[in-house]
């Protein structure tokens, strides 16, 4: 689509070496940069403000403002950045707010992507600990010198606490807006002194969440908010397939709704606008739009399921090949062999997607819960014919993503885009897309079949391991894909699985990918992790079963070489009682635990399930004991909510995700053919975090992986059957 | 023209009788508090109360409520058991993305109207109707308690 592409180091090489953060962060030059951050155009940016850098701004008022280059959409990220550099700053909390930091590579890049501003794979802390605490550090410095020149003493003899500068010997103290005008004055250090961690007063201790307030009054401000003077919102009929064109369509039924001010046809359909959304839906429904399906998509899930289990007979392209499997398996004691059907996930944020888009004077000026920043600059900027620096973002909270607004391909945006171009830019467009809309887009977490076998010797020792997967990858066609695909393998298809931890001598992992499956695909809350955690902790629980050994026992035989997963995984166990007796259920009713260990994007959790299965088959999950490392707990509550939600989101696939497909069409469209976990299925979660002085690394996404496979454990150890399929169905697990 | 009573004012809103009571309040008095999310009143998102009683306005055409009181998020601050519940939220950090928050903390204010001491079983009656994607149940749970222990 352009000339952009991620292209720095694989996720996974982060941190396995030296944790090696490639800074782009210089000081000087930001301090210079182009009006500093935020609403400097706006002439907000006065003289008595101090910005040492793009992520600070200090003002007279004492307001201390932390600029996040991060979306913040549910995960925490606003607070955990205001966190770090609240600390080094000595800020005190309750001053402290964040905005959004403008679009723009060269200051807000993900340093973990190369050039390009983004939020995924769990990587705001992991990338920003060093920028963040830098950022801090160099304004308290700065004041510190102002403070210094204007009592004429030692910097050495001053003292920073709360958001007061303080000079002990003569008494004297000034708050941070007293000195921020001083401090603009000061030169920027060109090294800066971080704090020693047993100095830190925020970090690993209670920050509250800086959304809060504005999440529990109304107040907050979602890209389904914005209303600009003269917008018009837009809802697009789509086609009923993948693939499908306009045929034709009654633009004059539509206009003929009250409120409805233009119907356009974009390459994504037919857009209809208008004065409301209510009107603009009546609009759509008048439409009587007929497609040419001739070249659409026109398979079924179970047509697709067919096809990859016949691809799994044959071999795949080898993504990790240790030892001699093939040999290992000749002389096998006993084999275990299982397949694992895993469907098409929707995000289904509580916000559907949606995106406000103007075209000015100067370029586009884009209102968006944004994931991927440069990405859909670059492709706003091919659309409309500007330069990547003419297309302004707002970013604004998002309703949730799980992945979704992370957009590959700049979907949405460019629909919104393409309505805009359509009529001229006549006005501001707020497209809108209904919950249906959203659901039957496509973007999915891809259908994935996995066939797996294992070789045991006479001992129950497992001598080899063979896992052939099968499914769409993700970031063929993408920015992404330079970064991602080796030698035809996408490493977010085999994530979770080419890495298994446990010492098995021999080892083949080999994917399919086929490309014959025009059903959109996206990194889904944990991406490929969300089904080789599932295969692999499954069915090593079944083969710890046919070896006769203790699930957690034979797991830490195994991981000698792995000592944070052991850690997650002996915390969890002692947290949650492993081996103790659970207390049996009602009549008729089935209990068990179970426990699985994953690591994803540098993060380890391990998560101890308790279930009951009801005599119809129903399963109720009672609690959920975690064990989390991901490294230094920057924000300790927060890491305890994501985890939390983590079992809920988790829980909510394993019990009941499905998308399906008949004859190519989405069978489902809400909240009632796609159920969502409710309150009342939420099991007691527990959450313990290792304590650690590694750098962090995130925690957005790994608390998914290991809650499925931990249940199905429990389901295992309760019912004596394996799941093979998700979600899990109760007429599977009936008395 | 249809009279709309909002957060104890009087509002003229020049919509169609058949709008839903959330387009009203979202597009025309914008008040966007109050989240759409489904639109078939299947995530509850869009709760407001209406003559004190949750109602899911995505499914409610602005006929059915001329003449009733119509309180939105923006104004629950004004009721003792809305504060105590946004003080409860605010504590115990139970927003995570926020967008379902606004209908979470209608259906709980409606709760602790009704019940001052709700069992668990009552929180999950109530609320079950009130999706959470983020799933932040666990401390959607605690704080309804907290503001329960709060109200006395």
């Amino acid at each position: 689509m352009s000339e952009f592409a991620i292209e720095n180091l694989s996720r996974r090489n982060f941190l396995q070496g030296s944790a090696g953060l490639t800074l782009g962060f210089c000081l000087p030059a930001l301090a210079t940069a182009a009006g500093g951050p935020g609403k400097a155009a706006d002439g907000i940016v006065g003289a008595s403000n101090f910005e040492p850098n793009a992520f600070l701004r200090i003002g007279a008022d004492n307001t201390v403002t932390v600029f996040s280059k991060h979306l913040e959409m549910g995960q925490g990220t606003y607070t955990g950045l205001a966190t770090i550099v609240a600390d080094e700053l000595d800020a005190d909390w309750k001053t402290v707010r964040v905005e959004a930091a403008a679009a723009d590579a060269k200051r807000y890049n993900n340093l973990l992507w190369g050039p390009a501003q983004g939020t995924g794979g769990s990587t705001a802390m992991a990338n920003s600990w060093e920028q963040m605490r830098k950022a801090g550090a160099a304004g308290r410095a700065m004041l510190v010198s102002a403070a210094a020149l204007k009592w004429n003493v030692q910097a050495s003899e001053i003292s920073v606490r709360d958001g007061v500068v303080r000079h002990a010997a003569t008494k004297r103290s000034a708050t941070f807006g007293q000195l921020a005008a001083l401090a603009a004055a000061q030169a920027v250090p060109g090294e800066v002194t971080l704090k020693d961690p047993k100095d830190f007063r925020l970090i690993g201790k209670q920050a509250n969440r800086k959304d809060s307030v504005d999440k529990t009054n109304g107040k907050a401000q979602f890209t389904q908010d914005v209303h600009l003077p003269g917008m018009l919102v837009a809802l697009v009929a789509h086609p009923p397939r993948f693939g499908a064109t306009v045929k034709s369509f009654d633009a004059g039924r539509a206009k003929a709704v009250r409120g409805v001010v233009d119907v356009v046809q974009i390459p994504q359909g037919v857009a209809v606008l208008a004065k409301d959304t209510w009107s603009a839906k009546k609009g759509r429904d008048a439409l009587g739009v007929s497609w040419d399906e001739s070249a659409a998509f026109k398979l079924g899930s179970d047509d697709i399921l067919a096809q990859y289990k016949e691809l799994a007979k044959t071999p795949g392209l080898v993504a990790k090949q240790i030892g001699d499997s093939t040999a290992a398996f000749t002389k096998a004691a006993k084999v275990v062999r299982a397949s694992f059907d895993f469907p098409y996930l929707a995000h289904a944020a509580m916000e559907p997607m949606n995106c406000v888009i103007r075209l000015t004077a100067d370029g586009c000026e884009v209102w968006n819960g944004e994931q991927m920043h440069t990405g859909d600059q670059y492709a706003l900027a091919a659309l409309f014919g500007l330069k990547v620096e003419q297309v302004k973002i707002n970013t604004l909270y998002a309703g949730g993503s799980f992945g979704r607004r992370a957009s590959k391909d700049s979907d949405y945006v460019l629909e919104a885009a393409q309505i805009v171009k359509a009529i001229a830019g006549k006005a501001p467009v707020k497209l809108v897309w209904l919950r249906e809309d959203d659901m039957r887009a496509g973007y999915f977490r891809p259908l994935f079949h996995h066939a797996m076998e294992a070789a045991l010797d006479g001992s129950g020792n497992i001598t080899a391991w063979r896992h052939r997967l099968v499914g769409q990858s993700i970031v063929a066609g993408s920015p992404f894909e330079k970064m991602l695909v080796k030698d035809g393998v996408d490493a977010v298809s085999v994530e979770g699985a080419a890495n298994l931890p446990y010492a098995i001598p021999n080892l083949t992992v080999e994917l399919h990918t086929p490309t014959n499956i025009m059903v959109p695909v996206l990194w889904w809350r944990s991406v490929g992790s969300s089904h080789t955690a599932y295969s692999t902790e499954t069915f090593f629980d079944e083969l710890a079963a046919a070896a006769g050994k203790d699930p957690v026992a034979l797991r830490l035989e195994l991981l000698a070489e792995h000592p944070r997963h052991a850690g997650v995984l002996k915390l969890a166990a002692e947290k949650a009682g492993w081996g103790t007796t659970l207390k049996s259920g009602k009549a008729g009713e089935r209990r068990g635990r179970g426990i699985a260990v994953h690591e994803s994007f540098n993060s380890y959790v391990a998560q101890v399930a308790e279930v009951t299965v009801k005599a119809d088959g129903t399963i109720k999950v009672d609690r959920v004991v975690c064990a989390v490392d991901c490294g230094v707990a920057i924000n300790p509550d927060n890491i305890r909510a994501q985890v939390e939600g983590s079992v809920g989101f988790a829980l909510s696939a394993a019990l009941h995700g499905e998308i399906t497909l008949r004859e190519g069409r989405v069978e489902q469209g809400n909240f009632d053919s796609y159920p969502s976990l409710h309150i009342g299925e939420m099991p007691a979660v527990e959450v313990h975090i290792v304590a650690s002085t590694k750098a962090p690394t995130g925690i957005g996404e790994p608390g998914v992986p290991s809650v499925a496979p931990a249940v199905a454990n429990a389901i295992a150890a309760a019912t004596g059957k394996r799941c093979y399929r998700l979600p899990f169905r109760p007429a599977d697990l009936l008395a | 023209m249809i009279q709309l009573n909002v957060n104890g004012k009087t509002h003229q809103v020049d919509v169609e009788p058949d709008t839903p009571l959330l387009w009203a309040l979202r597009d025309t008095l914008l008040l966007t508090g109050t989240k759409y999310g489904c639109g078939q009143a299947l995530c509850g998102a869009c709760t407001v109360h209406v003559d004190g009683s949750p109602l899911r306005s995505c499914t409610t055409p602005v006929s059915a409520v001329i003449g009733r009181k119509i309180t939105t998020i923006e104004a629950i601050d004004a009721n003792r058991v809305g504060k105590a519940v946004q003080e409860a939220w605010r504590k115990l950090d139970v927003v995570q993305c926020g967008y379902c928050q606004s209908g979470q903390i209608m259906s709980a204010v409606a709760l602790l109207t009704k019940n001052r001491k709700p069992s668990d079983a009552d929180i999950d009656n109530a609320m079950s109707g009130n999706l959470c994607r983020c799933a932040t149940y666990v401390r959607i749970r605690a704080a309804i308690h907290e503001a329960a222990k709060a109200l006395g």
